[in-house]
């Protein structure tokens, strides 16, 4: 399969119009998606309401994502345990904030310090663990969420238990900058919170591509490819697993931040559970793993299908009263968790490079087999 | 003491049951180096069929024969579903990934364990059921000291039976000896003549009957099953199937005595609900130093 797009001329030799549209989108689709989705507030008053906090959500969850992609993607670590540095994030960002702690810091300050802190607890979970063959490591990961999320559960004199931790102060509270009160204007406009997970997430997609192709990120790939030989050329095949690491963490502590800040709370731990990492590593692995658009994509896809497309579908099925005895097999949320599962064996089946896949893992997956 | 002796009684027969289900992931890992997600799930659908044939069959007011009668009838039945269940799933989804990287088949298997869970979703409704007391918990020791009833029971003269039987079927038969080859080296084995499918087949399908047996001795015994049971069980099995040594039968069952104790002590001593985080704490803390479980024999990594 090639991906070339051949241009079409007309009889004066010209490229039509539509053509040169289309290449221009295939060429730089992280531009004209950043574009519609900074226009798109202004455009669509329902990002004003409910719908704005959904897609602020789907924004974190991409940067979670990324986060993953690092270790997963880039690294060849399967870690099962996102979740719980998304929750480790979250937390301390809402205890270095809300009010019946004394830290009550500003929110760069929080998030910065809430980032650091959980890649330095993926640092202490990484160190002992790293030299464990995949499989094992993949255990310890998923031990670990499950650890967390229990901790969070009971320390309820820290955690506030299964309550969680709120209200967890907007960005910028009691800060008025140009006659708007920022803190204000985040609690009622969600679109402020959409602006902020738009720009943190471009931020991150910047910075991962940097980081793809710098010493470090080629180093990640050597690693995934072949350790032993990536050890040979000179590369510690420890230091860079610990930073892969610590980057997954790091980036999945920023996004916890985001979500305790645009949700006001820290949510319940069960927020941080198996399922949450399972639902972001099938993101990473529909998408293609090492990929980034794929990546945005996968997690697209499958939030979007969960809270824009099965509730649809329900609402739908019930208006056209399909299903007037109310059975789940007729709900299409009903099926939820078939349609995921069997959507993964389907992919890992005939596409098990992803719907858009970083192009060597795609030359390697498809190499022709002796 | 006697409180002691109590929790490690309801530890290790806790434990027992946890064994059984463990021997189905470390039979399966040992064999194709696959995590099975799924196995959780397939032991929570054992349990539906279960709750179904005993609802159906009106078995809650039986005597005291014919009920030990139907729960063997049950084991088997639930054991042959399950195992049927587990051969298809590897013929359709594993074994087209047998060359694939190995993400592929892990990820199918959370896959399929997705599908699974919604099949008991389905089949339960989404809250949990419970299972009928067939067994009576009256107590089989003389005195008051001691607890050990009919349930009680019932786990080790299921349990016990399967394991001697699975270990004189790896140790002395042409099957088993075909699996320990097929285990050690797939393409050697397949040098020699033996049919590697068929051997993983068989392999899914033991695993899977000793998962269909637990599923049974599960519902009888914690009698509340509901569609999400599978993911927790299947954790704290597949903990213990790493703990003895993933890949070792004996290693098998010694981790799941370990972690029945562990969970029955850690529930007694600091509370149930801290019970998860200990025992993956431990899982963490063994594998850090001795990451070939209790058992388990080193592997080095081929180049």
């Amino acid at each position: 399969m090639t991906g070339q797009h051949h241009t079409t001329r007309d009889a004066t030799g010209a490229v039509p119009l539509r053509d040169r549209v289309l290449a221009f989108v295939r060429e730089r689709w992280d531009l004209v998606a950043l574009v519609v989705l900074a226009v798109a507030p202004l455009v669509v008053p329902a990002l004003g309401g409910a719908l704005g906090g959904q897609v602020t959500t789907l924004f974190i969850y991409c940067i979670l994502a990324l986060g993953l992609n690092v270790m997963v993607g880039y690294t060849g670590l399967v870690h099962l345990g996102i979740a719980a540095f998304f929750g480790i994030g979250a937390y301390l960002f809402a205890i270095l904030t809300v009010p019946m702690y004394p830290f009550q810091m500003r929110f760069v300050t929080a998030a910065a310090v809430s980032v650091l802190a959980t890649a330095g607890i993926g640092l202490a979970l990484g160190a002992p663990t790293l030299r464990l063959r995949g499989d094992y490591l993949a255990i310890v990961t998923l031990g670990f969420g499950e650890v967390v999320k229990v901790t969070l559960r009971n320390l309820e004199q820290i955690t506030g238990g299964m309550k969680g931790l709120n209200p967890v102060p907007p960005p910028g509270a009691g800060l008025t900058v140009g006659g708007i009160n920022l803190g204000l204007a985040f609690a009622i406009d969600p679109r402020w919170f959409y602006y902020l997970a738009l720009v943190t997430l471009a931020g991150v997609v910047v910075a991962m591509r940097r980081l793809e192709h710098s010493r470090l990120g080629r180093a990640w790939v050597a690693v995934r490819e072949d350790e032993l030989a990536a050890s040979a050329m000179g590369i510690s095949a420890t230091r860079v697993k610990l930073s892969a690491f610590a980057m997954s963490s790091a980036v999945a502590g920023l996004a916890g931040c985001l979500y305790a800040a645009s949700l006001s709370t820290t949510a319940d731990p069960n927020a941080y559970d198996f399922n949450r990492s399972i639902m972001v590593l099938c993101a990473v692995i529909l998408g293609g793993l090492g990929s980034i658009p794929g990546t945005l994509l996968g997690v697209a896809l499958l939030v979007g299908f969960d809270t824009v497309l099965a509730p649809w579908a329900d609402s739908a099925i019930q208006q056209w009263n399909i299903n007037p005895s109310g059975s789940s097999l007729l709900s299409f949320s009903g099926w939820r968790l078939a349609i995921f599962g069997l959507a993964l064996v389907l992919v890992m089946r005939y596409r098990p490079e992803g719907l858009v896949p970083s192009r060597r893992l795609a030359a390697e997956l498809h190499e022709a087999h002796p | 003491m006697q409180f002691f002796l109590q929790q490690c009684l309801i530890g290790i027969t806790n434990g027992a049951l946890v064994a059984l289900v463990a021997l189905g992931y470390t039979m399966v890992y040992g064999i194709i180096r696959l995590i099975n997600f799924a196995h959780g799930d397939l032991i929570m659908l054992g349990a539906c069929l279960a709750l179904s044939l005993v609802s159906a069959f009106g078995m809650a007011g039986g005597g005291m024969a014919a009920t030990w009668l139907g729960v063997a009838l049950l084991v088997v039945l639930c054991g042959l579903f399950c195992g049927g269940l587990n051969v298809v799933v590897d013929r359709i989804v594993y074994r087209p990934l047998r060359n694939a990287p190995k993400l592929a088949p892990l990820v199918s298997a959370i896959g399929v364990s997705f599908i699974f869970m919604n099949v008991g979703l389905f089949w339960l409704g989404p809250s949990d059921r419970s299972f009928p007391e067939l067994l009576p918990a009256t107590n089989l020791l003389a005195g008051e000291g001691l607890q050990f009833t009919a349930k009680d029971l019932l786990v080790l003269v299921v349990v016990v039976p399967l394991m001697l039987a699975l270990s004189l079927l790896v140790k002395s038969t042409r099957l088993g000896k075909a699996m320990r080859a097929v285990s050690q080296d797939p393409a050697a084995a397949a040098l020699v003549g033996i049919d590697v499918d068929r051997v993983i087949a068989f392999t899914f399908f033991v695993g899977g009957f000793l998962g269909g047996a637990a599923s049974v001795i599960y519902g009888l015994y914690i009698n509340t099953i509901g569609f999400q049971m599978g993911f927790q069980n299947g954790l704290y099995a597949f903990t213990a199937a790493v703990l003895g040594g993933i890949g070792s039968i004996p290693g098998a069952v010694v981790g799941g005595l370990v972690i029945g104790l562990v969970r029955s002590l850690s529930s007694a001593y600091v509370g149930e609900r801290w019970t998860g985080a200990i025992v993956f704490a431990i899982l963490i803390v063994i594998l850090v130093f001795r990451p070939e479980g209790l058992l388990g024999r080193g592997t080095k990594e081929k180049v």
